[in-house]
């Protein structure tokens, strides 16, 4: 009961004013450091989980099923890129090779590396395609004729898929988790920066060109590019 | 780059060869990956690109005729490329193309408000109120050019503008700038039995559409065939799709003219 009335008086002693506003006000002094040292630890916390801990957590990461030397090939070949990468007759593109082509020089161990042996001895000899991770896959809403950008726009591989034919060893597949999409999509800044014109393989960064380049620019209700190019 | 020539796709359907099959329609769902129900009685929830209408002159036994009509989507150029559902849309999900004439639908775009549906004055339009279901092993018979819509989406006819995409793939590739007029034809044109179905390009002369839709530009349009009409020609929406009929009434009620308004022209 006693506790009631002190409760009491010290609710009727706010009502007036003096006694519970000094102990608040030595409360806030004590504390200010605290609060301001707590703000500073939970800003940078959250930073961290923002730019480190989020995106490690938003993409998962797997190894190619084969590990390819882009380099070794490019220098044996005599067409360069297309020479696995190449166009059908019908002006389609055939993407990532299947064990068709790779067969031709590959129907048996050639060299000495364990990944080629791997290759043969799991893939080849078997007659099993490679379930290759493709860095560059767009959603499935988008179309892309390979054969305008390259054949009639004279576009070069570089410019969209950077350097990779010069590469020594593939780089882990990332995948986002929410969207499924490759982490080529977005760019690997995860922010969004791109410096290079193959960093990032965003629809901005297909519209930005096509508009540069006046590509199809008839829209009516925008009165510039349609969707209706890639999308449909 | 070089500035392609403008183009203006566009269909003449001959009613008087059409026998009302419906291989245009067959043709069409699965060329397109328009999805169906297994209980498709109520027409009103149910997709077709391309429908045949029945239509018939009313009259009693020795008079009686009938005729059907193809009706896939009009591609409505309107006044410079604004058709009625283009204009409405919010979304910018539907525009009007300037360099084909066809009316596009992006779905991953659409956001489902209808608006579109209500603004076209040919039904061509529909809603998805499911997410298409295939039977066992048909989605690995999808057609792997054209999107699957999902729930909540309006799709409709799209001239089979993926297959202009291929044929421009393959003239890329062979170097040509052109595509051929026998390159680029629609599933339903191809699908036609009678052959009443012509596709083209209504702005080169040499194409067959062109040679029987006479269309007159300076009268947006107008045929200048006399068999020739386009549905709800008097809206102004200027469609791209003719259909040819020996018929006075065919034509009459293409025109949709209402009874008052017939006798009072008469």
């Amino acid at each position: 009961m006693s506790t009631v009335d002190e409760q009491s008086k010290a609710a009727s002693g706010m009502d007036e004013g003096h006694i519970p506003q000094g102990v608040e006000e030595k409360k806030q002094d004590g504390s200010s450091a605290t609060i301001i040292l707590f703000f500073v630890f939970g800003f940078i916390a959250s930073l961290i989980v923002g730019w480190v801990v989020f995106p490690k957590l938003l993409y998962s990461s797997r190894p190619q099923p084969v590990e390819f030397n882009h380099l070794v090939h490019n220098e044996m070949v005599d067409e360069g890129c297309e020479s696995c990468h190449f166009f059908r007759e019908d002006g389609s593109y055939s993407g990532v090779p299947t064990l068709a082509q790779c067969i031709d020089c590959h129907e048996e161990v050639q060299g000495d590396s364990e990944a080629e042996e791997y290759f043969v001895t799991e893939y080849v000899q078997r007659y099993r395609e490679v379930p290759w991770l493709v860095y560059s896959r767009q959603p499935p809403c988008v179309f892309f004729p390979h054969s305008a950008h390259v054949l009639k726009a004279g576009m070069d591989c570089v410019t969209c898929h950077g350097s990779i034919g010069e590469s020594e060893s593939l780089r882990p597949y990332e995948q986002n988790r929410i969207s499924r999409y490759s982490r080529d999509i977005w760019g690997h800044n995860i922010a969004g920066i791109s410096r290079n014109s193959w960093d990032r393989m965003k629809m901005d960064d297909c519209a930005e060109c096509h508009q540069r380049e006046n590509v199809n620019q008839a829209s009516v209700q925008t009165k510039r590019g349609g969707c209706f190019v890639c999308h449909h | 780059m070089k500035k392609e020539n403008a183009k203006r796709f566009g269909m003449v359907i001959d009613l008087d060869k059409c026998t009302g099959c419906g291989s245009c329609m067959v043709a069409c769902m699965a060329e397109n990956n328009v999805p169906f129900r297994e209980d498709e009685t109520d027409k009103l929830l149910s997709v077709a690109w391309m429908r045949v209408y029945k239509l018939t002159n009313g009259k009693a036994f020795p008079d009686a005729d009938e005729c059907f009509l193809p009706r896939p989507c009009q591609h409505c150029e309107g006044h410079h490329g604004h058709s009625p559902c283009v204009s409405v849309c919010p979304a910018t999900a539907t525009d009007y193309d300037a360099s084909t004439g066809i009316v596009s639908q992006i779905y991953t775009r659409c956001f489902g408000c209808r608006y579109c549906m209500a603004a076209c004055p040919y039904h061509v339009r529909l809603f998805n109120w499911w997410d298409p279901v295939w039977p066992d092993g048909m989605e690995k018979m999808l057609n792997p050019d054209v999107s699957v819509r999902m729930r909540g989406v309006v799709e409709k006819c799209s001239f089979c503008f993926h297959r202009y995409q291929l044929a421009r793939q393959q003239a890329d590739y062979e170097e040509r700038g052109e595509v051929a007029e026998n390159e680029y034809q629609t599933a339903c044109t191809q699908g036609c039995p009678a052959g009443a179905i012509v596709f083209g390009d209504l702005n080169n002369p040499d194409h067959e559409v062109t040679r029987l839709a006479q269309p007159d530009l300076s009268h947006e349009g107008k045929s200048r065939n006399p068999k020739a009409f386009r549905l709800l020609e008097r809206l102004g929406t200027n469609t791209k799709v003719y259909y040819l009929s020996s018929r006075e009434w065919v034509r009459r009620l293409g025109d949709n003219y209402q009874v008052k308004a017939a006798q009072h022209q008469a």
